[in-house]
């Protein structure tokens, strides 16, 4: 068995919080798909009302919810992760 | 034949042959044929690992079948797929650098490596080998199928040539190229797949009269198509949101996404390959199952699902220009089979070949087994797609959700939970397997969810239950980070 020294659970410490970020941004993605999607889209069709041709329901949920995945995505990964080397450490770490 | 259409599919073909080969001198001339060979030496972009995970993961059953349920289903079945926006960015971001380091550690290749070094088990590594080739055989049936199935509609040649036709020229640039061959080529092939959409989703809209009439026309047909319960109101928010496990968050198991999460130079690649690649197929699975839907006032009454994107092409669209919409699902149907042929011959020849038959074979000797075994499987699953079954995506769904059972727990728990052992990795590939076949056989979509949750959840409990109780039992080996 390898020994862990220490750069590499700093290394482990970030993908492990970056991991957790892809969590949280799944489950806001889910939210907000479902909520806009089932609570919109749920009364009688009659009573849509409609956004660039899309009944509102779907233009927030899949359109709308499309684009701000997009942008949370952009930003997450501009501001909250961090470069690190994958193999550098392999010399002294073992 | 429709000259027209078949020249810039013929054009296409080329361009992808013509990266095969020039990949080949890399294969060639690298120092470690295995590694180049089945992981293209580590050396992916960020553009072109988005590319490689996209196009192996949007498959026939995003550009055929998909768009043809879709039709029939109205914006309910969008909004299914959208579910599939997920796996631009959860898949890189959980398997992310951990798994990236520690393949390197590992010195793993193959998914299967990274399981065996991880559970040191052969258990764990016969079963993993087996379920990739029984899955992924049918898998790639049911691409070759659809594969075929588009050049039949486009030349009007008979079934079994364009069979041949579709499957030999994979084949012969998978063979030659190997791993950098199928990601480049996927690479070319995403961007196909990315225009052909934005085409014609705007020629269909041209066609329909705009969004506003095409919407008015589908609720005047029918109003629920434009609800999200589907045509018959049979699409349940339980039964569409568990598709949020089937295709959104389980494709971490996916063996053919997971090679591809090691294969990265590193993490500004990531980095970018996130962000491209949540873009990419966001846009590719909203537009193309939006074609589907706005397809139906353009060209009613249309039988088949799967006839539904190249009848529609054909129609909306001049034939050139058609020609190379067309060659977005081609691209997409041999960018996921490309993937599986290699994925299939590396659980062959580098895990069970190597590891157990012939451990100390010569460099000369692995590329010649490699070469002939990646042959020797595409012919094979050219034989199991002569007699085809119908609607390609449940099937190419199988093994889908088969997989994600088998390999989603180990591979997650193997990185993130110390105490995951090999008993745990053991029961919960079985469950996971076992209770996926056996529920989908006599007991499909258990409380209205897809069939998938169940044993995925069966085989959580079932790893993390043996793993405690087993380590108890164990608790002198040593458990690596």
């Amino acid at each position: 068995m390898k020994k862990t020294a220490k750069p590499l659970d700093k290394r482990f410490k970030i993908a492990h919080r970056e991991a957790l970020i892809g969590i949280i941004l799944v489950l806001i993605n889910f939210i907000w798909w479902y909520g806009f999607a089932y609570g919109l889209g749920s009364t009688d069709v009659h009573n849509y009302t409609y956004i660039f041709g899309l009944p509102a329901w779907f233009f927030y949920s899949c359109v709308g919810g499309f684009v701000v995945m997009v942008i949370l995505v952009i930003l997450t990964v501009k501001f909250l992760f961090k470069e690190v080397p994958f193999e550098e450490e392999e010399g002294e770490s073992k | 034949m429709n000259w027209a259409v078949i020249t810039p599919l013929i054009l296409f073909l080329m361009i992808i042959f013509a990266v095969g080969f020039w990949s080949n001198k890399f294969v060639l001339k690298s120092n470690s044929f295995i590694e180049e060979y089945f992981l293209g030496e580590r050396q992916m972009g960020g553009f072109i690992l988005a590319m490689t995970m996209v196009a192996t993961y949007g498959s026939a059953s995003s550009f055929i079948g998909g768009p043809g349920i879709a039709y029939t289903q109205g914006l309910g079945w969008v909004l299914l797929a959208m579910a599939q926006l997920a796996t631009g960015y959860f898949t890189l971001m959980v398997l992310g650098k951990k798994f990236a380091i520690v393949a390197r550690q590992y010195k793993a290749i193959t998914l299967i490596d990274f399981l065996k070094e991880r559970y040191k088990s052969k258990t764990v590594v016969l079963l993993s080998a087996a379920s990739i080739i029984i899955f992924l055989f049918s898998s790639m049936a049911a691409q070759w199928i659809g594969g075929a199935r588009l050049v039949e509609s486009l030349t009007g040649l008979p079934y079994t040539a364009a069979l041949l036709i579709f499957a030999f020229s994979v084949l012969a640039f998978v063979i030659v190229g190997g791993f950098r061959a199928v990601a480049l080529t996927d690479a070319v092939q995403g961007v196909v797949m990315f225009l052909g959409t934005l085409i014609l989703l705007v020629a269909t809209i041209k066609a329909g009269g705009g969004i506003p009439r095409i919407i008015a026309d589908l609720a005047a047909e029918n109003p629920n198509l434009i609800s999200p319960f589907g045509a018959e109101r049979t699409l349940t928010p339980a039964y569409v949101s568990s598709f949020w496990i089937l295709v959104g968050i389980g494709v971490v198991g996916l063996p053919q996404i997971t090679v591809r999460a090691m294969s990265y130079k590193n993490s500004k690649a990531m980095h970018s390959a996130i962000i491209i690649g949540t873009i990419v197929v966001g846009f590719i699975m909203l537009g193309m199952h939006l074609i589907g839907v706005f397809a139906r006032p353009v060209l009613p009454g249309v039988k088949i699902g799967d006839t539904v994107m190249p009848l529609l092409s054909m129609k909306v669209l001049p034939p050139f220009v058609a020609g190379i919409v067309l060659a977005a699902p081609m691209a997409a149907i041999m960018s996921t089979v490309d993937a599986l042929l290699i994925l299939v011959s590396s659980a062959l020849v580098k895990d069970v070949y190597l590891n157990y038959i012939k451990p100390n074979a010569k460099d000369h000797h692995v590329k010649k087994v490699s070469f002939s075994v990646t042959a020797i499987i595409g012919i094979l699953v050219i034989l199991l797609a002569l007699s085809p079954p119908d609607l390609i995506v449940w099937l190419n769904l199988f093994s889908f959700g088969g997989l994600e059972s088998v390999f989603i727990w180990p591979v997650i728990m193997g990185l993130y939970w110390r105490r995951s052992n090999k008993y745990g990795a053991i029961t919960s590939m079985i469950l996971g397997m076992g209770s996926y076949i056996l529920l989908d056989r006599f007991y499909p979509n258990a409380f209205g969810l897809h069939t998938v949750v169940v044993p995925i959840v069966l085989s959580l409990l079932g790893f993390v239950l043996v793993s405690l109780v087993s380590q108890q039992h164990t608790a002198a080996i040593e458990i690596e980070k």
